[in-house]
């Protein structure tokens, strides 16, 4: 522990100190659990270390409900005994604990077996320039600030529809953190980011029983929030249209994935081109590179760069630099989704998703020649597929991405001539991944981009909804 | 386990009785009626196996301190990860200030002196405070793993793939109470997981099993440890066999253990004490009212020895409790921390629970499950004219508020004229919560817990739980299928 004896206790962070954008005692601690592994034999080692603050305020009727002062830390550390690895992680940053935490590491290490693919990313892989993303934009709102907020939001929300009765509440919650990862190779970055999220969940009754919907808004500035009783509007508007929703009969007919819950479909996406799943043979997408999966309009591609989004990272959790690209042209399977190690099992360089994919983004299309730009929202898309299902909400684990093989339960709206019917509830969509990525026939311009998966709504041709 | 759990989470820290009680002067301000302090040390690993070798292993270690005043409905709450006075009173300064977060009564509070009492001395420990990471060397470890694949591997030449983790938890908690109560719980949990990835005419299909509970290692011996592995193995085979699962509602038949999770989302997230003095359940002020059909009787029990969902305490320092939910189909109670009862003016019934010192508690369920009925398995599978048996799922989820559920089924079978026919793939079942098990009609003598593997996550909390249920026949449920 040769680095340690310079730097005693200060690796700790007080209580109550502020976060800066590149704090020195992390990468000092980084620095450490490094010398350390080394120190005690192993021939290379990565380690990372955060720390994070943040403020929750729960608003329920008008009331306080909660107040959370949030602080949370912890340290992780790689150890690398020629091909043979182990892991340790800690919330404790004293010296002794960084010892303890690197040796618990080293003793794992002495177990697991050789494996060729297992190591640091190449070192010609980790970012040499850090380009600032302009993520973090700290807010400290004082509390009764962050109250009036919430209560500003479900007062919106109550007060749209004599139906809204009840109300789980309005949270306001605000963090920032900071990260910083090394490897021994010489590598050492550090990210500074900032979250900030309102939400609101409201309850609409009426002699048919009770429907709850929510709506929230988030963004790394506290600029970029959505007006906090257009949030409240949103979420009552959401739970009253739900009111008196009935099953459907059994039937095969297209559906439109609503934009927030069209984003899963690019989950399953990638949980079937990620390298563990294929190295495993653990996806219906198994040897599918440079062949059709999608129809020809479609393209998905990663935009890790994109100035305060949600997904963006200069690096990813190994160091590697990020980099826009096409993961679907032209429907086309272009590229999976790999890291170091399921990259060298595939015999393929990594492409920089350690620790997942950044702003992955279905773009809107096809161009339809009987509808404006403007159409080519929701509302167009419902009239392209005039009689069908609209899903609003998904509940459930019915995927299996081995097979391909989807069921979920929804909830939504029956759509005629595209115009919305009447909610329906307590049914299940379902088909073959596969067979729903082809028959994908409209994605729309309503992008959500609320988080690290993007797209609008999504039209799929065929499906089948089980109902009464 | 008291003496345990100060050695490991006070005595490190200096922290004795006197520091406790400045702790809870300076965290009861005017109106606060409730306060507590939950210290945690958690150490835990996991090992993990796949294309024959133990290829990764990690140790952690995660511990703190949650410092929470309750003031009516209003909750403040901090946490540090640093268990030591100072930062303790800060944390304690910012959670005692939902006291001034709007209007409020007079303190409750009136003593700060700590009379200790150790609720885990006072009832049989139903469960062991052994350290599951000590009790295996990490080379035996490594070897039950291995020994797990060469088991699924040697059933069936099929077997193309084998992932197996070992995981172990060793945690001590202690919660000190304003009113002067101190219990504190040592609690072992262990799981082996097996998934297996079987390959026929380039189809694939998968299988998993596992178990665990709190205990050591030591449970799995290797006939238990190769009987997962052949459990996986067979499920995958016949998904190989498997047609596409039918669409519509039908008649169907869960099998015994596992498939209460069917319980767990259509009924005990509904049971909460949360939702229900909340209003915001489909079963809000429904006590006492027929919500399942006659013979129907349901309990949460987290006093069941060595169950993955047991606690001596739960995470407020209540002892826990066998809490019937619904006896013969009348709705009988809710599930409550201390604050939920309080405000609804019931007893709490040790089911206040949380992830860890940095989460709130809130009503959680233990191990849910169902009471036996008088029908032999085979006379309500032959009770059937056509529908669906199901025996195996992968998860579940529910919506309170309007009590539509779903859970999704990895192994099920056709039943055709009182007979199991062919397997079908995978179906998600959906329902409606309140009146699912009025829609019983026929229920096992055929008890049976599930083997320890169950999550159960809420508000972003995860918990270690249970279920368990006879085999039951349930008329009209709606099927997910492809085939209509």
């Amino acid at each position: 522990m040769s680095r340690d004896k310079s730097s005693p206790q200060s690796s700790s962070l007080s209580p109550g100190s502020r976060l800066t954008t590149d704090d020195p005692r992390l990468r000092e601690l980084v620095a450490s659990a490094l010398a350390e592994a080394k120190q005690q034999g192993a021939s290379s080692a990565e380690a990372a270390v955060s720390v994070s603050q943040g403020l929750v305020v729960g608003v329920r009727l008008g009331e306080v409900e909660t107040i959370e002062h949030t602080r949370d830390r912890g340290l992780g550390v790689t150890v690398y005994f020629g091909s043979r690895s182990g892991s340790a992680s800690t919330t404790d940053f004293s010296p002794a604990a960084l010892r303890d935490s690197v040796r618990a590491a080293c003793a794992i290490a002495r177990h697991t077996a050789e494996d060729a693919c297992a190591g640091l990313a190449d070192p010609e892989r980790l970012a040499k320039v850090i380009p600032d993303l302009d993520l973090h934009h700290p807010w400290n709102p004082a509390t009764e600030q962050a109250i009036a907020i919430a209560r500003e939001c479900e007062d919106a929300a109550r007060a749209l529809d004599s139906r809204i009765a009840n109300s789980e509440g309005a949270s306001l919650s605000t963090h920032e953190g900071l990260e910083v990862y090394g490897n021994t190779h010489g590598f050492l970055g550090s990210v500074a980011a900032s979250r900030h999220n309102l939400s609101v969940s409201v309850i609409a009754q009426d002699e048919s029983g009770m429907q709850r919907d929510y709506w929230y808004t988030v963004a790394r500035a506290p600029g970029g929030l959505e007006d906090s009783a257009a949030v409240g509007r949103e979420a009552a508007r959401r739970a009253v249209k739900r009111l008196g929703g009935r099953k459907l009969a059994t039937r095969r007919c297209p559906v439109v994935y609503e934009a927030p819950v069209a984003s899963s479909l690019l989950s399953h996406l990638v949980s079937a081109v990620r390298g563990g799943a294929l190295y495993r043979q653990a996806s219906f997408l198994l040897d599918h590179l440079g062949k059709q999966v999608f129809a020809p309009f479609v393209r998905i591609h990663e935009q890790p760069h994109l100035q305060r989004a949600l997904g963006s990272a200069a690096f990813d959790s190994e160091g590697v630099a990020t980099a826009a690209r096409d993961l679907v042209r032209d429907g086309v399977l272009l590229g999976y989704v790999l890291d170091s190690y399921s990259g060298r099992k595939l015999k393929l360089p990594t492409t920089g998703n350690a620790g997942g994919v950044h702003n992955l983004t279905l773009d809107p299309g096809p161009d339809d020649p009987g509808l404006n730009h403007a159409g080519a929202g929701l509302a167009g898309l419902l009239r392209r597929m005039g009689t069908g299902l609209l899903v609003t909400e998904l509940i459930g684990f019915g995927v299996n991405i081995v097979s391909g093989d989807y069921s979920r339960g929804a909830a939504g709206f029956w759509v005629e001539n595209g115009e919305l019917q009447y909610p329906v509830e307590e049914i299940t969509v379902a088909g073959n991944l596969g067979d729903m990525f082809r028959a994908i026939a409209a994605v729309g311009s309503d992008v959500d981009t609320r988080g690290n998966l993007r797209t609008g709504s999504i039209l799929i041709e065929n499906m089948t909804v089980a109902g009464s | 386990m008291l003496d345990i759990a100060k050695k490991t989470l006070l005595e490190p820290a200096e922290l004795g009785t006197r520091e406790l009680e400045r702790l809870f002067a300076a965290l009861t301000a005017a109106r606060i009626d409730y306060a507590d302090l939950y210290f945690q040390h958690s150490r835990s690993e996991s090992w993990s196996l796949e294309e024959g070798i133990v290829k990764s292993g990690s140790h952690n270690i995660e511990a703190g301190v949650g410092v929470r005043a309750v003031a009516g409905e209003k909750q403040g709450f901090a946490y540090s990860d640093e268990i030591g006075l100072p930062a303790l009173l800060e944390a304690a300064t910012a959670a005692r200030a939902i006291a001034h977060a709007g209007a409020g009564g007079e303190s409750r509070v009136t003593s700060h002196e700590l009379r200790i009492t150790d609720h885990g001395s006072r009832i049989t420990a139903l469960y062991a405070p052994l350290d599951p990471l000590a009790s295996l060397p990490d080379d035996a470890k490594v070897r039950l793993l291995e020994r797990v694949e060469r088991a699924a591997r040697a059933q069936d030449p099929r077997v193309k793939q084998v992932m197996a983790s070992l995981a172990g938890v060793h945690e001590v908690v202690l919660v000190a109470r304003a009113d002067g109560m101190i219990a504190a719980d040592v609690r072992p949990l262990v799981r082996l997981n097996v998934t297996v990835i079987v390959e026929q005419n380039g189809r694939r299909e998968t299988g998993s099993h596992g178990g665990g509970g709190r205990f050591t290692y030591a449970y799995f011996t290797d006939p238990v440890a190769e009987g997962f592995a052949r459990e996986a193995v067979r499920q995958a085979l016949v998904n190989l066999e498997a047609v596409d699962a039918p669409a519509g509602t039908m008649t169907v038949v869960l099998g015994p253990g596992w498939p209460g999770i069917l319980l767990h989302e259509a009924i005990g997230h509904g049971l909460e004490g949360d939702f229900n003095r909340k209003g915001t359940s489909a079963f809000a002020g429904r006590l006492g009212e027929k919500v399942a059909a006659e013979g129907i009787t349901v309990v949460d029990d987290g006093t069941l020895p060595e169950r993955r969902g047991s606690l001596n305490v739960d995470d407020e320092g209540t002892p826990t409790q066998k809490t019937v939910l619904i006896e013969n189909g009348i709705l009988k109670g809710y599930m409550q921390d201390t604050l939920n009862a309080r405000l609804m003016g019931v007893a709490p019934t040790g089911n206040g629970r949380r992830e860890s010192y940095a989460h709130l508690p809130m009503p959680r369920m233990t191990n849910t499950y169902m009471l036996a009925g008088g029908h032999d398995p085979a006379e309500i599978i032959a009770s059937v004219d056509k529908g669906l048996y199901a025996v195996n799922f992968g998860g579940g989820q529910v919506d309170i508020t309007s009590g539509k559920f779903v859970f999704s089924a990895s192994e099920a079978y056709l039943i055709e004229k009182g007979k199991i026919t062919r397997p079908v793939k995978g179906a998600t079942l959906v329902g409606n919560g309140p009146d699912v098990l009025t829609r019983v009609s026929m229920i096992g003598n055929d008890l049976q817990l599930d083997p320890g593997v169950g999550t159960c996550g809420k508000e972003g909390q995860s918990v270690p739980v249970g279920v368990g249920q006879p085999t039951l026949k349930i008329d009209g449920l709606t099927v997910g299928g492809t085939q209509s």
